[in-house]
């Protein structure tokens, strides 16, 4: 532990961590951007050229607002929600390998915070947890529809996660590691998991959806009939941070599926032309964010496309559908792997 | 060093919050500390090198037991105002039976100073190879029983949830 070494890692941290709330902010934009372009609008080109500073209006005008804490509601819980949905957001950025390592002066750097041996896991802990903020600031409201709409986050975030995690141990199984920059390492070429795990993709991508309270999925803030959910008593930069942890939610979402499923920083024949190490680390970043760019695109464009379901739907389609499929996903990729043993015990 | 330093902040953070959960009037506020105090324990296992525990321990307990608990608090809205008041009685026989669990404890524990442990410390054996080599090995059985065992109460709540059952 030198202290190069923390000085590399606080970089490091520091790059990911405002890289993270850059695109989360123009992810705002683009999300009215594209809403516009899908609707046939122009959308907002007030601020700046083609609008490009809306984000920063944005901003203004959320911190500007005036500031409700209600009366009867418990404040520390109250102040505490929104805190716990941006921590929870920011902290999965930690196990995503951003890149391949980066040689300077003969010494080697990583483009990933935390090799942990257990990235999966801390994923699904971290995951898990978010659903906290959401629970602690809809109960702390004191409001009815809050309430109903933090329950609803809960329930609909459990289910899915129960899907999310099948689809995922097949994943596990096929790579055999926990280790999310192993995982990023093996798809090199055309070996991406997702022309070895088709349907487990597409179910992790389902989920994915559900776990970012995106449409489709997004009755906890379900307007027609709640009001405004789990943040309706939320004010000001509070209700901001609610509706940018969503967008910083889903820009993970996007790295998350983009290393499992999509090669992560890989792409195929790239290799051929480029042999310098650190021109590849740095094309491996660009392309990274290529993909993610591509899936936050997907994702607006499913939100500005489909409508909402119903709430029975939703759990019809979690525990009915999804989990028998994911059941499914994993009997048939433990077939695969064991297909010789299974083969001498019939052949025999 | 740092670690033994680590160990007793945890120690004593995991105290106080498992005492704020005893102490808490509003449940809610008892159900946040006892996730705090989960989260004290898996830094606990961070400690002695066991991470695949201390990631399940967060993923089963923190964000999933204790959102259910949270979940069905809330909609109970129990509070306050609506928790049945305890007779004297209830109370003093309570401190009765767990002051002599205390002594039970202080007892049993007087001797424990003489005690050595059977193995060396394996600081690899939490490590997510080494622990899926031992439960498929050495502990198959148990595993599996254990995942009868679930599974038998997965049908049983199911059975519960139904409608009608014939």
């Amino acid at each position: 532990m030198t202290l190069d070494f923390l000085i590399y890692k606080i970089i490091l941290v520091l790059i990911v961590f405002s890289i993270t709330l850059l695109v989360a902010t123009y992810s705002t934009y683009a999300e009215r951007k594209i809403a516009a372009f899908l609707q046939d609008r122009i959308g907002p080109d007030r601020a700046g050229p083609f609008g490009i500073l809306q984000p920063l209006a944005d901003a203004v005008k959320m911190f500007m607002k005036e500031e409700i804490i209600p009366n009867v509601s418990n404040k520390a819980l109250f102040v505490l929600g929104p805190g716990i949905c941006m921590l929870t957001a920011c902290m999965t950025g930690v196990i995503i390998p951003w890149g391949k390592t980066i040689n300077i002066g003969g010494t080697d750097y990583p483009l990933q915070i935390a090799d942990v041996n257990i990235g999966i896991l801390y994923l699904f802990g971290v995951l898990s947890l978010g659903v906290y903020g959401i629970m602690i600031g809809g109960w702390a409201s004191n409001n009815k529809y809050s309430l109903l709409g933090a329950i609803r986050a809960s329930s609909q975030m459990i289910s899915y996660e129960v899907a999310m995690g099948i689809s995922i141990i097949a994943l596990v199984m096929t790579t055999g590691t926990l280790s999310t920059a192993e995982i990023a390492a093996q798809q090199h070429g055309w070996h991406w998991n997702v022309l070895i795990q088709p349907l487990g993709c597409l179910i992790f991508i389902i989920c994915a959806f559900a776990e970012t309270n995106r449409a489709p999925f997004d009755l906890p803030e379900c307007e027609t009939e709640l009001v405004g959910g789990y943040h309706t008593e939320y004010s000001s930069m509070k209700l901001g941070l609610f509706l940018f942890s969503e967008y910083i939610n889903m820009f993970i979402s996007s790295a998350v599926i983009a290393t499992f499923y999509f090669g992560g920083y890989n792409m195929p024949l790239i290799g051929r032309w480029v042999h310098d190490p650190n021109a590849l680390a740095i094309l491996g970043i660009v392309f990274l964010f290529m993909k993610i760019v591509g899936f936050i695109f997907f994702f607006m464009w499913v939100r500005w496309t489909l409508p909402r379901f119903r709430y029975d739907q939703l759990m019809n389609l979690g525990w009915k559908i999804l989990i028998p499929l994911s059941i499914l996903n994993l009997v048939l990729t433990g077939a695969w792997m064991m297909r010789h043993e299974i083969m001498v015990y019939f052949v025999k | 060093m740092i670690t033994t330093y680590l160990f007793y902040l945890l120690s004593f953070l995991a105290i106080m919050f498992a005492l704020m959960v005893v102490f808490s009037k509003n449940p809610i506020h008892s159900v946040l500390y006892l996730v705090l105090a989960f989260f004290t324990i898996a830094g606990h296992y961070v400690l002695l090198n066991a991470q695949f525990l201390a990631a399940v321990h967060i993923i089963v307990y923190a964000g999933a037991i204790m959102v259910l608990f949270l979940f069905v608090i809330m909609l109970l809205n129990l509070n306050k105002e609506t928790e049945p008041h305890k007779s004297v009685w209830l109370k003093a026989s309570a401190a009765v039976a767990s002051g002599s669990l205390l002594v039970v404890l202080v007892g049993s524990l007087k001797g424990a100073a003489g005690i050595q442990s059977a193995k060396t410390f394996d600081a690899s054996i939490g490590l997510i190879e080494n622990l899926g080599q031992t439960l498929f090995n050495d502990f198959l059985l148990p595993f599996e029983v254990s995942s009868i065992l679930l599974l038998s109460a997965m049908v049983g709540a199911v059975m519960l949830g139904k409608k009608s059952i014939k």
